[in-house]
């Protein structure tokens, strides 16, 4: 049986560079903004670096294939760069690989970066996949928005919500982080908006309307990770480690066995289930303080709060519409808007989530400071309700 | 004795009503006004001729997808999607037919589709195959503001030739060719060129159609009277009673053309013609079937007391009430690549088809077919090497399973505005079949409104993809409502 991550990995220092159109920045240019910041954070030079892990996700647009681009961006000094990509995971892969190098004891201190730029397609919304040649095939013509809905449809006939009432609920996962992202200086969308504006938006894929997905945007974040003891040498105070890294991967089962209601996704109940276990978290709807999880549309986030078993099956409707994930909630949820307000640059969201974490957790989001949390975790999926992955990684303090 | 053994057809459900197109044209062609009414059948923008005809095949052929009996395949058609590429064996992967089936494109005149059933029937006769598959189908493009735009209609038939269990005896036939040119289309032309109607119908539907009909009654020793059903298409009205007259045939034998609720359907509109004939006659009456082009061919039937033993499953006249009227002219247009639109980037997508993977894919890919596991019974899509069964992942178990016949249920489902469509916002979602299995697909033929969880979907064969930049159309299977209802009002049309 494996010992776990559970403390073996602590994080020295995180870097997030400003999310949005940023017509101004190659992603050379983003890669170095959240690496600059990480290293300051750190308080160490390139040469300490052992090794790197690097997330993008599209080769058509952004950075190309390889590890060479942030190798090049940031002038590593010719250390190994592994290139990962997991769908919209990646970014948790990265950081994956850098925690999994320095638990092994092959690095004293790795660098995760993710990137993606994704504003250079000349439309909204993800640029169009080309998914090899079968997949075209035969997968149906889908966006993103598309596939996710569909959860929206399976939730309704499983719990026999209203399309009305369901529809109000999504609309308040939206409000709720357009909320925290007005407070986030680093956020794309920094608007609150009205549940009547959401409700009332136009139609994407019903039923998610304008409003229920995610912005589109260009971002990288940074994690620079080393066992606690260097960080103690040099010179950290407050700890911040890793205390599970759980990652679970569709196997066929949703898309083609017919014991998957449509509902949920299994992937994260099994990571999660994982997670909480190499953590020693037995009750997490008392014990997470709070959560960033892959809200790439509002019904993603609603029915997450179930297979991450905080909210009861069945039961996150309500515990929404009660403000249970507010910011001033039991569990609140995208405190620093999500992916809602952050947008989605594929490689850089499941970093960009722990950098809340990490900053919540030593006390310095400002406006958006939550009193004492413990513990936070971040929720970072890929691919589509009958295909994905989905990584569940848990932060805290040293000695919590 | 050799003869029709089954028979079948389809009809696209969009109709689009006529009067709107003329009185859009009537500023530039009031001479249309007059055609203005009724409506004809309009393909859904993914399908053509051949998925028509295997439509039509499916309406013949009923719920046993076992087709091992076919050896043979005619496929009649002048608007074939490929020059080079056999048509007829895109029909035969999509129907699952046999490696074994000898398959025949028929093309290039309107009586493909009765040279094509002549073709079948005297090579059954012959012995050079014991069940045949004849199915005609057509989709012509006509130019805005034609007369053409309003009498031609989509649609397809189909018949199964053989020696037992005959619905209809094959009296004999008879053919005349004339290089007799009312119209034409060029090569790499996309529509079709009419000289003056006076001429068609004087010097050719008036001299040769008479020509064939004495062909044929003579060779077969027929008295004219003794025919009971006429089917013979012919745009001009009141020229096939004349005609009849001419020849000593009963006018009141003459069918309706069809032409005021679906239009002329081109090469498969004799065959229409007949498969709807069949679904009323009597044992022992006499069906003469006509078709002109380039010459006539005649044919002449005589239903048998098992005439009634078949029904197809939806027949001719099941699809012609199966209906959705269309007062969207220009859906029609977008449809058939008519006019030029904006479609955004997001349909700037390549979509180049690897040969070799539609090779190594083709039964599922074409003919919908998955696995099921031997040992554990456990159904599924795609067939695989390892399975599905989340408790029992056997390996090397899986038989080959169909689902093209199968009925599902919608689980999820969604209606994207987002991703480039033809007819947006794209429905799709989650299609689960009782006995096992599902498949993430496409759903058509649907407005907003309509679908549903635990909706009632058929499969059916339509056009993919089309790769503009290469000339390739790529064909998958989608989720149909399967209930047909009549009547329904096209959402655009509102």
């Amino acid at each position: 049986m494996a010992s776990g991550i559970k403390d073996k990995v602590a994080i020295l220092g995180m870097g997030c560079s400003k999310f949005g159109e940023r017509w101004d920045a190659n992603p050379e240019d983003l890669m170095v903004e959240a690496y600059l910041e990480a290293m300051q954070d750190a308080g160490i030079d390139a040469t300490q670096l052992d090794a790197a892990w690097f997330s993008t996700h599209i080769d058509e647009v952004g950075t190309g294939k390889g590890g060479t681009p942030l190798s090049m961006a940031l002038r590593l000094p010719n250390i190994a760069v592994t290139r990962v990509e997991n769908f919209c995971a990646s970014g948790s892969e990265a950081f994956r690989g850098a925690v999994y190098a320095v638990a092994a004891g092959a690095a004293d201190i790795a660098l995760a970066v993710g990137i993606e730029k994704l504003k250079d397609t000349g439309y909204g919304g993800l640029p169009v996949a080309n998914p090899g040649t079968l997949t075209p095939q035969v997968a149906p013509n889908g966006s993103a928005p598309g596939n996710f809905a569909q959860l929206a449809s399976a939730y309704r006939a499983k719990h026999n919500v209203s399309k009305e009432d369901l529809k109000r609920a999504i609309a308040h996962v939206s409000v709720k982080s357009h909320d925290n992202g007005a407070k986030n200086p680093k956020a794309h969308l920094r608007k609150p908006v009205t549940e009547e504006q959401v409700i009332n938006a136009p139609m994407i894929a019903e039923p998610l309307g304008l409003f229920d997905c995610c912005g589109v945007s260009d971002g990288a974040a940074a994690a620079i990770v080393t066992t606690p003891e260097i960080a103690k040498s040099l010179g950290k105070g407050d700890i911040i480690t890793v205390k599970a890294m759980q990652l679970a991967l569709s196997n066929g089962l949703e898309s083609q066995h017919n014991s998957w209601d449509g509902s949920y996704f299994h992937t994260a109940r099994v990571a999660a289930k994982k997670a909480y276990a190499e953590a020693g978290i037995s009750k997490p709807r008392e014990q997470v303080s709070m959560m960033e999880v892959h809200d790439c549309f509002s019904v993603t986030e609603l029915v997450t709060m179930e297979d991450l078993f905080i909210s009861p099956e069945g039961g996150a409707v309500k515990d929404v519409m009660d403000g249970f994930y507010d910011s001033d909630g039991q569990v609140p949820c995208q405190i620093d808007g999500g992916l809602k307000c952050f947008g989605h640059p594929i490689g850089a969201s499941g970093l960009r989530m722990l950098y809340e974490m990490y900053l919540q957790l030593l006390g310095r989001a400002e406006e958006r400071q939550l009193p004492n949390p413990s513990i936070g975790m971040t929720h970072n999926l890929g691919g589509s309700p009958s295909t994905n992955v989905c990584s569940v990684c848990i932060i805290g303090a040293h000695d919590a | 004795m050799v003869g029709l053994t089954g028979y079948g057809g389809y009809v696209p459900n969009l109709r689009l009503n006529r009067k709107v197109v003329a009185s859009t044209h009537a500023w530039i062609a009031p001479n249309l006004m007059g055609k203005g009414k009724g409506e004809r059948s309009v393909g859904n923008w993914d399908e053509d001729a051949v998925t028509m005809a295997v439509e039509a095949c499916r309406d013949c052929l009923g719920d046993d997808d076992d087709r091992s009996h076919i050896d043979a395949l005619y496929f009649a058609s002048t608007t074939m999607p490929f020059a080079d590429r056999l048509n007829s064996g895109i029909i035969a992967s999509a129907l699952t037919l046999e490696t074994g089936t000898q398959a025949v494109d028929v093309a290039n005149t309107q009586r493909a589709g009765t040279s094509a059933l002549i073709e079948a029937l005297n090579k059954v006769e012959a012995g050079g195959a014991s069940h045949a598959l004849v199915v005609a189908s057509d989709m012509r493009k006509a130019r805005a503001a034609s007369a053409q735009e309003l009498d031609f209609g989509d649609g397809a038939a189909c018949f199964t030739v053989g020696k037992d269990n005959i619905l209809a005896e094959f009296v004999g036939s008879h053919s005349v060719t004339h290089d007799f040119v009312d119209h034409f289309r060029g090569d790499h032309e996309e529509f079709d060129y009419n000289w003056e109607e006076r001429w068609v119908r004087d010097e050719g539907l008036a001299k040769i159609v008479p020509e064939a009909i004495q062909g044929v009654l003579s060779k077969t020793g027929v008295a004219p009277g003794d025919i009971n059903h006429i089917v013979m298409p012919c745009l001009f009205p009141r020229v096939p009673q004349s005609i009849a007259k001419t020849c000593g045939l009963n006018p009141e034998a003459l069918h309706d053309t069809l032409a005021a609720v679906a239009g002329d359907t081109g090469a498969a509109h004799s065959s229409v013609l007949l498969a709807k004939a069949l679904e009323t006659a009597k044992a022992g009456e006499k069906i003469l079937v006509l078709h002109f082009g380039q010459g006539c061919d005649a044919l002449i039937f005589s239903a048998t007391d098992k005439i009634n033993s078949f029904s197809p499953r939806h027949g001719i006249s099941g699809w012609l009430a199966h209906r959705r009227e269309e007062t969207n002219y220009m859906k029609y247009l977008t449809f058939r690549g008519l006019i030029e639109w904006e479609k955004g980037m997001r349909a700037e997508k390549d979509n180049k088809t690897a040969l070799t993977t539609l090779y190594r894919n083709n039964d599922m890919i074409m003919g919908l077919v998955g696995g099921r596991c031997t040992e554990t019974g456990v159904i599924q899509f795609p067939r695989s090497r390892i399975s599905i069964n989340p408790n029992n992942p056997t390996v090397d178990t899986q038989e080959p399973y169909k689902f093209a016949e199968k009925v599902g249920k919608i689980l999820s489902w969604s209606a994207d505005a987002l991703t480039f469509s033809m007819a947006p916002p794209n429905h799709f979602g989650m299609v689960t079949f009782e006995e096992g299995g599902r498949i993430m697909m496409d759903i058509t033929d649907v407005v907003p409104g309509e679908v549903e969880s635990g909706m009632d979907v058929r499969m059916v064969f339509r056009i993919k993809d089309v790769d503009e930049q290469r000339g390739f159309k790529r064909y998958f299977w989608k989720a149909a409502p399967a209930e047909l209802s009549a009547g329904a009002q096209s959402q655009a049309a509102e």
